[in-house]
């Protein structure tokens, strides 16, 4: 295995200039691990669509069809890991992955033992994220399904125009604080933002803003679907104008504590915060038609 | 209220000796303008609701009726147009934002109309493009910076081939495309219609933003499909199932303006087609959210890239505005390999009117300082231009692609060739001609087999004419053309416009 697998990746279609450097790749019974280290981006991802087209073809091949995880090692910034797969696969990712990770991505899990970076699951169809630290701008920007769980703080425009449709249902949750324009647009699904920070790993001095709520300002701006569910108070000021806040009904406390247990499950949380359900505030649109009374006849 | 205002624009003007009452004129009017009086016999019409879309008056199997402008309710006033005042009157009314549909009606000068084409005289003599081979093919897609050619050998003979290979291109059999026109702002037969012509003719149609309706699928190979800030239908599969993906940054009718599809035209059929909720309103924001800057465009090209592994064309679409030039510069450095611009002209299913009128700037000028500068930097071989945004007839093809593009999108015209009859009420959903509308009782007023042989008749036609233009000056490839200004000569144009433009004036030789 190991170099010979490379290989037969390797002769397959490689014959651009810029894929020279190839990544050591280690097949292993059940996963294979990718060495990142100094591999650009366009080969990185190749790398991994061949392997993943391997699997997906391993019937009739002698390719090691058990493999059902995809490890990569020593990720330094490389864009677009994940985008656009349709592979029901696991991929590990150790390092900082760059931009639009997980991009128009449809069926993956894909888990980040680091940060990550602006548009992480851009797109994203199906599937989820779990970013064992903190993530950039515009998470989730568009995202049509799937679940998206962030340890710590997400930047700004967060949730941006996320959309719900038919069995389609976007999560968001963050552990921590999220910045300004959180769930502008939204149209459907759910971003829950929990302002654990505090206690699991104090970042106090948050540097999008520096007041104690746990969001910035613009929330929900042309918000016309979904629901926001934010824990503690949130000023007037900081709600966009098409948004109610209300408390939280059982229904709600159902959705929240699901994805509580959950955050606490894969972020490997024992000693949990006592959280009251009833502190949750929930935002949500006053009208699935925020422009209709714009226009003249 | 002082003013309810029903000045009427249009009058039907019924010929009573002709009109039979078979009341096709009540049952064809969505404007509910004709009534059937059953006590005498005899339609009634209401002149304030007509929009003028001929409808009746080209159906009436006795041609008894006849649509006319109505003018002078208002005393004339060359400043204060009849448009101002019920427009205000409109506003004072509502508060809203006055509505309007197809391109800017105004007249600003048509460069078009202010340039002439070449034709060889003697010295270089024309081509009869009935007896020579005329190549009007063109292809869309980045090109190397150089050639690099190598011998090989296949199936026994010698041939010649790219050293490295090739971007991803389009093939174009003729050097116009469709423009983008989602389904939701015109109805599936007449995406139909733009597919399948689209697909006979060896062109291409453009999704714009409202997703890939099921019934569509199998028009891939001819269908660019269209990436908005909604990101509506947009997918993996989605991607995939287009031949190029076209980032809409703009539209010429409306720059800056983001779209804005009303919940109550978002049936089951374009909620699924769009992946959006039945009756919510589909938002597309102006700006994407993940774009703010040339690199951030850069970013969501090879995002797009990344996704369909490079086998596919990436473009940008731009509406013509005073920076064009400059941005168009920086979207080739961007990545794209075509760049798409909509002058402001163009046309739109709805937009303000107050945006459509007054915003961006003609196409002719956008092209040409876009093409120049591209030249200048030594960047023009690495994207297609693909102009928009009023091209009425072949004539204005040819100019185009002498003026710098690569090729051509219609809209407008594609749409007058169902049918269309510029009544500029898209925005009602009532179209008259099946076009711009969800309503059943109206979309099968538009067959799309029909609508498919018309669009292939105007393509055809329009290649006819472009091959004659074409071999009059002497010229047997249309890429021969492109950017190929001394076949251009402008007419009652300044030193500043012909100086944008890189044309002569008519008068000046070689
Ligand atoms: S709106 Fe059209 S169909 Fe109706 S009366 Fe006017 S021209 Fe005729
Ligand atoms: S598409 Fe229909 S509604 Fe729009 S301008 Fe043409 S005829 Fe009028």
């Amino acid at each position: 295995m190991g170099i010979k697998q490379n290989n037969k990746l390797v002769d397959k279609n490689f014959n651009s200039t810029d894929m020279s450097i190839m990544p050591k790749i280690k097949f292993l019974e059940k996963k294979c691990i990718i060495n990142a280290d100094n591999v650009d981006y366009k080969t990185l991802n190749y790398a991994i669509r061949s392997i993943l087209k391997e699997i997906d073809n391993s019937q009739n091949s002698d390719f090691p069809s058990k493999i059902n995880k995809i490890e990569l090692d020593n990720v330094l910034g490389q864009r677009y890991i994940g985008d656009g797969i349709q592979t029901r696969i696991s991929i590990s990712i150790k390092g900082t992955p760059g931009n639009d990770l997980a991009a128009f991505m449809d069926g993956p899990e894909i888990e980040i033992f680091g940060n990550v970076q602006d548009g992480t699951g851009n797109t994203m169809n199906s599937g989820k994220i779990i970013v064992h630290g903190s993530a950039g701008d515009i998470l989730g920007y568009s995202m049509r399904g799937g679940e998206i769980y962030v340890k710590e703080n997400v930047g700004y425009r967060s949730g941006i125009h996320m959309k719900s449709y038919l069995e389609k249902f976007p999560v968001i949750v963050v552990g921590g604080k999220a910045g300004h324009f959180l769930g502008e647009y939204m149209a459907g699904g759910i971003i829950i933002i929990l302002g654990l920070c505090n206690s699991i790993n104090p970042i106090k001095s948050f540097y999008l803003f520096d007041d104690d709520e746990v969001v910035g300002n613009y929330v929900g701006t042309g918000m016309h679907g979904g629901k926001i569910f934010v824990r503690g108070e949130i000023s007037n000021h900081k709600l966009g104008k098409e948004i109610v806040k209300s408390e939280i009904n059982e229904e709600d406390e159902i959705i929240i504590q699901k994805y509580l247990d959950n955050y606490y499950k894969y972020f490997g949380i024992s000693n949990k915060e006592d959280i009251r359900l009833k502190d949750f505030t929930k935002l949500s649109p006053f009208s699935r038609r925020p422009y209709g009374k714009l226009y003249a006849y | 209220m002082a003013l309810k205002l029903n000045q009427s624009e249009f009058e039907i003007v019924r010929d009573k000796g002709k009109c039979i009452s078979c009341q096709v004129c009540v049952r064809q009017c969505s404007n509910d303008v004709h009534e059937y009086d059953e006590d005498d016999g005899t339609v009634l019409s209401d002149n304030s609701k007509c929009v003028g879309c001929h409808r009746c008056e080209t159906l009436c199997p006795t041609g008894s009726i006849k649509i006319k402008r109505r003018e002078s309710e208002f005393k004339s006033n060359a400043n204060w147009t009849a448009e101002h005042l019920k427009n205000i009157y409109k506003q004072a009314e509502t508060g809203g934002v006055v509505l309007t549909s197809m391109g800017c009606d105004k007249p600003y000068p048509v460069y078009w109309d202010h340039i002439l084409f070449n034709a060889s005289q003697v010295t270089n003599p024309s081509i009869d493009p009935l007896r020579e081979p005329m190549e009007i093919k063109t292809f869309i897609g980045r090109k190397p910076d150089r050639l690099e050619l190598k011998p090989v050998r296949e199936s026994g003979s010698n041939i010649i081939r790219f050293k490295n290979n090739l971007e991803p291109q389009l093939e174009l059999s003729v050097p116009v495309l469709f423009s983008a026109m989602s389904y939701g702002s015109i109805s599936l037969n007449a995406v139909k219609s733009l597919a399948k012509a689209a697909s006979e003719f060896g062109t291409f149609y453009n999704t714009g933003e409202g997703g890939l309706h099921k019934d569509l699928r199998g028009y891939g190979n001819n269908t660019i499909v269209q990436v908005a800030s909604g990101r509506f239908g947009v997918d993996k599969d989605y991607l995939n199932s287009g031949a190029a993906v076209e980032i809409k940054i703009g539209q010429g009718a409306k720059p800056g303006i983001g779209g804005h599809l009303p919940g109550e035209k978002v049936n089951y059929d374009v909620s699924t087609t769009r992946m959006i909720p039945e009756g919510s309103d589909a938002i597309s924001p102006a700006p994407h959210h993940d774009i703010y800057s040339i690199e951030d465009l850069s970013q969501l090209i090879y995002a797009l890239k990344e996704a369909t592994e490079y086998k596919k064309p990436v473009g940008v679409k731009i509406s013509a505005v005073h920076n064009v030039a400059p941005i168009a510069s920086g979207i080739v450095r961007a990545g794209a390999d075509f760049i798409s611009i909509d002058g402001f002209r163009g046309g739109t299913g709805a937009a303000p009117q107050v945006i459509r009128d007054n915003v961006g700037i003609p196409i002719e000028l956008a092209l040409a300082a876009v093409d120049i500068r591209l030249r200048e930097e030594g960047i023009r071989h690495k994207v297609s231009l693909i102009v928009a945004g009023s091209i009425r007839s072949s004539a204005d093809v040819i100019k185009a692609i002498a003026l710098g593009a690569d090729a051509v999108y219609i809209g407008t015209a594609a749409l007058v060739a169902l049918g269309c009859h510029l009544c500029q009420k898209c925005y009602t959903s009532k179209c008259n001609w099946g076009i711009a509308t969800q309503d059943p009782y109206l979309t099968k007023r538009l067959n799309p087999e029909i609508g498919t042989r018309k669009l292939i008749n105007l393509l055809t036609a329009w290649s006819h004419e472009i091959k004659e233009m074409l071999g009059g000056a002497g010229i047997n490839a249309i890429e021969s053309l492109r950017g190929n200004r001394e076949h251009l000569r402008g007419v009652g144009l300044n030193e500043k416009e012909l100086s944008i433009l890189g044309i002569k004036h008519a008068g000046e030789a070689w």
